[in-house]
C-alpha cells in the first residue's frame, strides 16, 4: 500500500451527528421493498438455463398464437403432385434446406422432378399428400400446447380447491376425500382414456377431458399436504383468532403462501399432459386426421423415417425442445420460489 | 387504583374444571389439560408457567376457542364461550386477542406490514376507507414503536423483536379488552424481551388491559404477573400471588422449578442446588384439588396434604 494513504486525518468534522429520538431515521430500512415475486424473479434470472428456456417456450407461444390467424399455406390443403418434397429455403442455397433428395445414390433435385415453379418452396418440406410440413408443425405444436394448458387448468380448478378443503378440513373428511383420491388414481390412465374416447367422439375436449379428470390428483395431494402445514402457522391461528372466515382465510393466507407449488406443479404438468396427447395422437386414439398435432406428425413421420428422414426429424425436435424447456424452466421456479431446497 | 374496585375484582374469565384431550378414546390420546380451574380478574396480569409440553399453550389456545375443550366450561364476562352462537363470535373475537410465540411464523410473509395489522380492522368493518385505514395503522405502528415507514414493508425485512411487536399491533388494531401472550418473548433475545415486556405493560396501563401471559422464564413471569400459576402435565400445581410463590412456594414441583432459575450472583450461583422432582407423587392414585393453604394461596393437594402444607407455610412465616 502506498505511504500517503496512511496519513489520514479525522477531526470533527469527519463526523455526523445523529439525532437521539429519532425512530424514523433509525429504523429505517433502506433496501428496496420487493414483493416475495419480485424477488422470486431475480433469483430466476440468476438461473441461464431456466431464463433460456423461458425465452424459447415465449417465442414457440409467439409462433402458436400466429398459426391461428397465418400459417405459411393450409396446414391440411393436399397437393399430390408435390408429395414428399424435402426441405427448401429460397434458392436452395442453405446446407439442409437445398430441395435435394439422395435417390438410389443420386443426388436428385426433387423440386425440378415434381415440376414445382421456381418461387414455390416449402421451409421443412412436405408429407406423403403434399401438405406444407412447416405449417403443420406450427398448427401441431399450438395444438398440443393448448392441449397442455387446458388439462393443467383442471389441475389448477379442480385440483388446488380439493385439497385445500381436504387440508384444511382435516379429520373425517379428509379421510374420505383421500380415499376417493386413491381409487381414481388406481384405475389407469390409459384406460380410463379409452373409455372416455369410446363415450365421446375422438378429438381435442374429449382428450383434455380425460385427462383432466386423472390429472389433477398430484396437484391435489401437494397442495393438500402443504395447507395441513400452513393451517397450523401462527398467522393462520391470528387470522381465526380475528374472526376471519374460513373462505377468506384460504384466499387471504393459503393461496398466497401455496403459489410457488401450484405454479412449480403447473410448469410440470404442462408438458406430461403434451407427452400424454402425444402418446395417444401416437397410437392412433388422440387427435384425428387431418388435424395435425405433435404427436400425429411423430406418427406420420415414423412410417417413412429411413427413406425421408426430415419428416419425423423436426416434429421430434419440437417436442424435445418443448419438454426440456418445461422442465428447465420448471426447475428454475422451483429454485427461485422456494430457495431453501437449493444446495 | 380505588379501594372498592381491589376488594370485589371482576372476573374476566372463569375456567371451570377445563379438560382437553386430543385424540379422546383411541391408543393415542394426550390429556393435554386434565381438570383444571382458576379465574382471572379484570386489569390483572395473570401468569401461567411451566415446563414444555404442561399444557400453558392449550390452555390458551383453548379460552379463546382455538380447540373445542372435552369437558369444563370457560366463562368470558360470565358467558360460557362455547355457547357463543355464530352471529356474536365476531363480537367475542374482538374483544380477545392473541399474541404468538414465533414471530417468525406468525405474520404471512406475502402480506405488507399495513395490511397485517389491518386484518382485523377489514373483519369487523372498523375504518371505512383506506385513509381512516392508513390513519389508523400509522397510529398503532407509533404505539409499538415502529417508524410509519415500516407499513410498505414485507415481514422478512425485520428483525425478531420487531416482527413481535407488528404482532402486537395486529392485535391490539381491534382494541381488546383481553390478550393472550403465548410466550411471547421465549424466541427472542435477551435485550429485547424486555422491550418487548415493557411495550406490553405500558400498553396495558394504557388501555386498562388484562393479560394472560404465558411463558416459561419464571423471572420474566414474576416481573409482569400480579398472580402466578404453575402448571405440570396439564394439572395446576400452585396458584397465587407472584410474590408468594416466588417467596413461599409450597408445592415440590415449583420448589424445584425456582432452584433451577440462575441468578447473576456468582457466590449464590456457586453454591445453588437444583432441586429435582420426582412426579410419581402425582400418581398415587389419590385425588386431588386445588386447595387453600393460606388465603390466596392454593395448592394441588389430598386432604391429608393440606396440614402438611399449611405447615411449610407456617415455617415461611417464622423466618
Amino acid at each position: 500500500m502506498a505511504d500517503n494513504s496512511t496519513d489520514i486525518k479525522f477531526n470533527e468534522n469527519s463526523f455526523k451527528k445523529i439525532e437521539k429520538h429519532n425512530v424514523d431515521e433509525q429504523e429505517k430500512i433502506s433496501a428496496p421493498s420487493l414483493t416475495f415475486f419480485q424477488d422470486a424473479v431475480r433469483r430466476l434470472k440468476k438461473n441461464k438455463a431456466a431464463v433460456i428456456s423461458f425465452w424459447l417456450l415465449a417465442l414457440i407461444v409467439v409462433f402458436s398464437i400466429i398459426s391461428i390467424w397465418w400459417t405459411p399455406s393450409d396446414p391440411n390443403a393436399q397437393h399430390v403432385a408435390y408429395a414428399n418434397l424435402p426441405p427448401k429455403i429460397a434458392n436452395g442455397q442453405i446446407p439442409g434446406f437445398t430441395g435435394k433428395a439422395n435417390v438410389g445414390g443420386r443426388i436428385v433435385d426433387k423440386y425440378a422432378q415434381a415440376k414445382v415453379p421456381s418461387g414455390t418452396y416449402y421451409v421443412l418440406g412436405t408429407d406423403y399428400l403434399g401438405r406444407d410440413l412447416f405449417s403443420r408443425l406450427m398448427k401441431g405444436i399450438a395444438l398440443s400446447l393448448l392441449i397442455g394448458f387446458l388439462a393443467t387448468l383442471f389441475d389448477l380448478v379442480i385440483g388446488v380447491p380439493y385439497g385445500v378443503v381436504s387440508g384444511w378440513k382435516g379429520g373425517r373428511v379428509d379421510t374420505l376425500m383421500q380415499r376417493f383420491i386413491e381409487i381414481i388414481s388406481s384405475i389407469p390412465n390409459l384406460v380410463i382414456v379409452i373409455l372416455m374416447l369410446l363415450l365421446f367422439t375422438p378429438g381435442l375436449g374429449s382428450i383434455v377431458v380425460a385427462m383432466g379428470i386423472t390429472g389433477w390428483i398430484t396437484m391435489a395431494r401437494l397442495v393438500r399436504a402443504e395447507t395441513l402445514t400452513l393451517k397450523t402457522q401462527e398467522y393462520v391461528l391470528a387470522a381465526r383468532t380475528l374472526g376471519e372466515s374460513p373462505f377468506k382465510i384460504a384466499i387471504k393466507h393459503l393461496v398466497p403462501n401455496l403459489s410457488s407449488t401450484i405454479i412449480i406443479q403447473t410448469m410440470f404438468s404442462i408438458p406430461t399432459a403434451i407427452f400424454f396427447e402425444a402418446f395417444l395422437s401416437f397410437i392412433g386414439i388422440g387427435i384425428p386426421a387431418p388435424n395435425a398435432s405433435l404427436g400425429t406428425l411423430l406418427s406420420d413421420g415414423q412410417k417413412t423415417f429411413r427413406f425421408l428422414p426430415y419428416q419425423m426429424w423436426y416434429p421430434a425436435a419440437a417436442i424435445s425442445i418443448i419438454m426440456i424447456a418445461f422442465n428447465l424452466l420448471a426447475d428454475g421456479l422451483r429454485d427461485a420460489f422456494d430457495p431453501k431446497t437449493q444446495e | 387504583m380505588a379501594n372498592d374496585s381491589q376488594a370485589t375484582p371482576k372476573k374476566l374469565i372463569e375456567v371451570k374444571h377445563l379438560k382437553q384431550y386430543f385424540n379422546a378414546g383411541r391408543p393415542n390420546e394426550v390429556k393435554a389439560i386434565d381438570d383444571i380451574s382458576f379465574d382471572i380478574y379484570e386489569g390483572e396480569t395473570f401468569g401461567l408457567v411451566g415446563e414444555s409440553g404442561s399444557g400453558k399453550s392449550t390452555t390458551g389456545r383453548s379460552i379463546i376457542r382455538l380447540y373445542n375443550p372435552t369437558s369444563g366450561e370457560i366463562k368470558f364476562y360470565g358467558e360460557d364461550i362455547s355457547k357463543i352462537k355464530h352471529k356474536d363470535m365476531l363480537k367475542f373475537r374482538r374483544e380477545m386477542q392473541m399474541i404468538f410465540q414465533d414471530p417468525y411464523a406468525s405474520l404471512n410473509p406475502r402480506m405488507k406490514v399495513k395490511d397485517i395489522i389491518a386484518e382485523g380492522l377489514d373483519i369487523h368493518h372498523l375504518v371505512k376507507n383506506d385513509e381512516e385505514r392508513d390513519a389508523r395503522v400509522n397510529e398503532l405502528l407509533d404505539l409499538v414503536g415502529l417508524s410509519r415507514d415500516h407499513a410498505t414493508r414485507y415481514p422478512h425485512e425485520f428483525s425478531g423483536g420487531q416482527r413481535q411487536r407488528i404482532g402486537i399491533a395486529r392485535a391490539l388494531a381491534v382494541e381488546p379488552k383481553f390478550i393472550i401472550a403465548d410466550e411471547p418473548i421465549s424466541a427472542l433475545d435477551v435485550s429485547i424481551q424486555a422491550q418487548v415486556v415493557n411495550l406490553l405493560r405500558d400498553i396495558q396501563k394504557e388501555q386498562n388491559l388484562t393479560y394472560l401471559f404465558i411463558a416459561h422464564d419464571l423471572s420474566m413471569v414474576k416481573y409482569i404477573s400480579d398472580r402466578i400459576a404453575v402448571m405440570h402435565n396439564g394439572r395446576l400445581m400452585e396458584l397465587s400471588t407472584a410474590s408468594e410463590v416466588y417467596d413461599h412456594p409450597l408445592h415440590p414441583y415449583t420448589k424445584s422449578l425456582l432452584s433451577a432459575v440462575p441468578l447473576p450472583d456468582p457466590m449464590y450461583e456457586r453454591n445453588r442446588h437444583r432441586k429435582p422432582y420426582d412426579d410419581s407423587i402425582e400418581h398415587d392414585g389419590k385425588e386431588r384439588s386445588l386447595k387453600e393453604i393460606v388465603p390466596g394461596h392454593f395448592v394441588l393437594a389430598t386432604d391429608e396434604e393440606v396440614s402438611l402444607y399449611q405447615a411449610s407455610a407456617e415455617e415461611y412465616n417464622e423466618k
